[in-house]
């Protein structure tokens, strides 16, 4: 069970870094759309991508989080 | 890539109206197979007493529905018994779930052929040879972990017939889409195959010709493989009923499979090029011993990577469904529906977002990583 | 076997494993060798067959508009000929009828110059002739007028007299 368990803790530490990291990507995203539309398609793709790649430590951490609460049933 | 235009069609609304149903459809289910298990744990169990419902007991519930299981529960206490097949000491044996009830706390004895086997929580053990203070034949070591032994369990789950559903479903569009373009050569798609093809299409142009260049004809076949069963199976999970529901692409078992397929297909196909960035790295040569270690490893953290990312994508998003509709039953007030309903809509909806976009990352990174294997010497990146 | 203890949400089920493994295999040839293949290939060819077809079409847009210009210029010429001719044939019958004019005249003042001729010649003959007459007829008169005027002696006579009269022996 995750409830009460310092793991929770430790994903939502991680979730928080994740947030930080995707927001500046989309932002980042954003603007270079917008001062550049024409190459919007190509930017959302990198930006896809990247994403996808931050997200995947947030949920490496969760992942850890399951793992250290170890037996649920 | 363009996915504005998939996200401003017509279709892309029909299909997010369609969610908004199946979301009613699966609010209601759900609520349905909560009541029914709690009658069940009430009955069944002699030595469980009838519990007043607790958060425990809902995140019980929601490991439940998320996990596999031995028999398709459709409602109330229709199930559909599947067959179970387990590799034990004594051979293969099989039979039907329902053979032996329902019994899964591990407090009765089976009797398959000869061989002792006990049902807990979904899954059979090895009984202990005798029973435990709590009256099942399960021991605990210290930790809480079971101590029992497992036969090797190659049951037909609810997840293996999704995932037999999804196989079927798959080769007869598409072996259907592809006689219609064999009987109607060089004419205009028509019905299911002017929908595909764009997304065909889009596979190509925006997966797998950019990251693969020049090579990316050989791949293609996996890569729409890989995207069109990550994607129809993440829908498959949306659906709360037969023949959805199951959480396939949210199981670890089977984006484990899909990631090994990637890593295998980059190992096969890597080239000199690819192995002497390995080994080889372009650092200075007292940097080796710590430089080569991180490129192996990192060999092995990218399909782990991918390998998780669409599991704990597509668990998460169902845990939070369940996790939303049970508030109504954590703080016991229908009242709360007004509230849980439409935040469950709203999930939904960007479910069905999330399970094409997970889609998609999946294919494009199996695409890039392919494309790092066969990519010819040119310029350090 | 502490990896067996694991959560059973992140510990992979080998059953499923070994059935997904399986199944995604088969899918994965049979798509490749009946669908796949036969799509690609579909949307490729079709791909190609629409280049062609705007190429071809771009060919002939650009045949078309060489054609045009072709016949424009072949127009032009044809128009640039035609007021060519057109200038010719005017020049020639301006120079015709010019020509007439002068020939006309020329024939004109010949003919007034030989009219001319003749009337001069007519009026010299018609002069000799009156001279000839006038003479005749003077002499007759003369002849008439001295006989009449010698007839009468006493006349005479009074003539003589008075023409010695006048003239006076100084």
């Amino acid at each position: 069970m995750i409830v009460g368990s310092i793991a929770g803790i430790g994903a939502g530490l991680a979730a928080i870094g994740a947030g930080i990291g995707i927001g500046n990507i989309g932002g980042k995203a954003m603007e270079g759309m917008a001062r550049q539309p024409e190459a919007a398609s190509k930017i959302q793709t990198a930006m896809l991508i990247a994403a996808a790649f931050v997200e995947a430590v947030a949920l490496f951490a969760v992942v850890v989080a399951f793992l250290g609460t170890g037996q649920v049933n | 890539m363009d996915l504005s235009h998939i996200f401003n069609s017509k279709k892309f609304f029909s299909i997010a109206i369609c969610a908004v149903l199946f979301s009613f459809l699966s609010f209601s289910a759900f609520s349905q197979e909560h009541a029914s298990s709690d009658t069940a744990h009430a009955t069944a169990a002699g030595a469980h007493d009838a519990k007043p419902e607790k958060e425990e007991d809902i995140s019980k519930v929601i490991l439940h529905h998320i996990a596999d299981s031995h028999e398709w529960h459709f409602f109330g206490h229709v199930a559909l018994p599947l067959p179970v097949i387990l590799w034990t000491d004594n051979g293969l044996v099989s039979f039907l779930s329902n053979k032996f009830g329902h019994n899964d706390h591990g407090t009765e004895l089976l009797d398959v052929d000869g061989t002792k086997l006990v049902y807990y929580h979904g899954k059979y053990y090895y009984p202990e040879s005798v029973k435990s203070a709590d009256g099942t034949y399960i021991a605990y070591n210290n930790k809480g972990d079971i101590m029992n032994t497992k036969p090797l369990d190659i049951s037909i789950t609810k997840n293996v017939v999704s995932l037999l559903i999804s196989v079927t479903i798959l080769l007869v569009v598409f072996i259907g889409i592809a006689n219609a373009y064999k009987k109607r050569e060089g004419k205009a798609p028509k019905g299911l195959q002017s929908i595909l093809e764009p997304i065909i299409i889009f596979v190509r142009d925006d997966i797998a010709k950019p990251q693969l260049g020049h090579k990316y004809r050989g791949f293609m076949p996996y890569l729409l493989t890989v995207f069109f069963f990550v994607w129809l199976n993440n829908l498959m999970g949306l659906i709360p009923f037969f023949p959805g529901g199951a959480n396939l692409t949210g199981n670890i078992a089977v984006t484990m499979m899909l990631a090994l397929c990637t890593f295998i297909l980059t190992t096969v196909n890597g080239n000199k090029n690819y192995w002497g960035h390995v080994f080889t790295p372009h650092v200075p040569w007292w940097l080796y011993p710590l430089m080569i270690p991180v490129e192996i490893i990192g060999l092995f953290t990218k399909p782990i990577a991918l390998m998780i990312r669409l599991f704990a994508n597509i668990t998460a998003g169902h845990i939070l469904i369940l996790s939303l509709i049970s508030l109504i039953f954590i703080l016991k007030s229908v009242l709360v529906a007004g509230i849980a309903v439409p935040f469950v809509l709203f999930i939904s909806v960007i479910e069905l977002v999330v399970g094409f976009i997970q889609a998609f990352i999946f294919t494009i990174l199996s695409a890039l990583f392919i494309g790092m294997a066969v990519e010819e010497k040119h310029a350090e990146h | 076997m502490t990896l067996l203890a694991l959560n059973p949400l992140v510990s992979p089920d080998p059953g499923l494993f070994i059935w997904s493994t399986v199944a995604f295999l088969i899918l994965f040839f049979l798509l490749s060798k009946f669908a796949w293949k036969p799509i690609v290939k579909a949307l490729d060819e079709r791909e190609r067959s629409i280049e062609d077809a705007l190429s071809k079409a771009e060919m002939a847009k650009a045949e078309m508009a060489k054609l045009i210009s072709e016949n424009e210029d072949l127009l032009k010429e044809a128009r640039l000929e035609r007021d060519n001719i057109l200038k010719e044939a005017k020049e020639i019958k301006d120079q015709i009828i010019n020509d007439a004019k002068d020939q006309a005249k020329a024939e004109g003042t010949k003919l007034i110059e030989k009219a001319k001729d003749e009337i001069t010649n007519q009026k010299l003959a018609a002069m000799a002739e009156i001279k000839n007459q006038v003479s005749s007829l003077s002499l007759a008169i003369a002849e008439k007028v001295l006989r009449k005027q010698l007839e009468d002696q006493d006349k005479q006579q009074a003539l003589v007299n008075d023409l010695l009269k006048e003239v006076k022996l100084n």
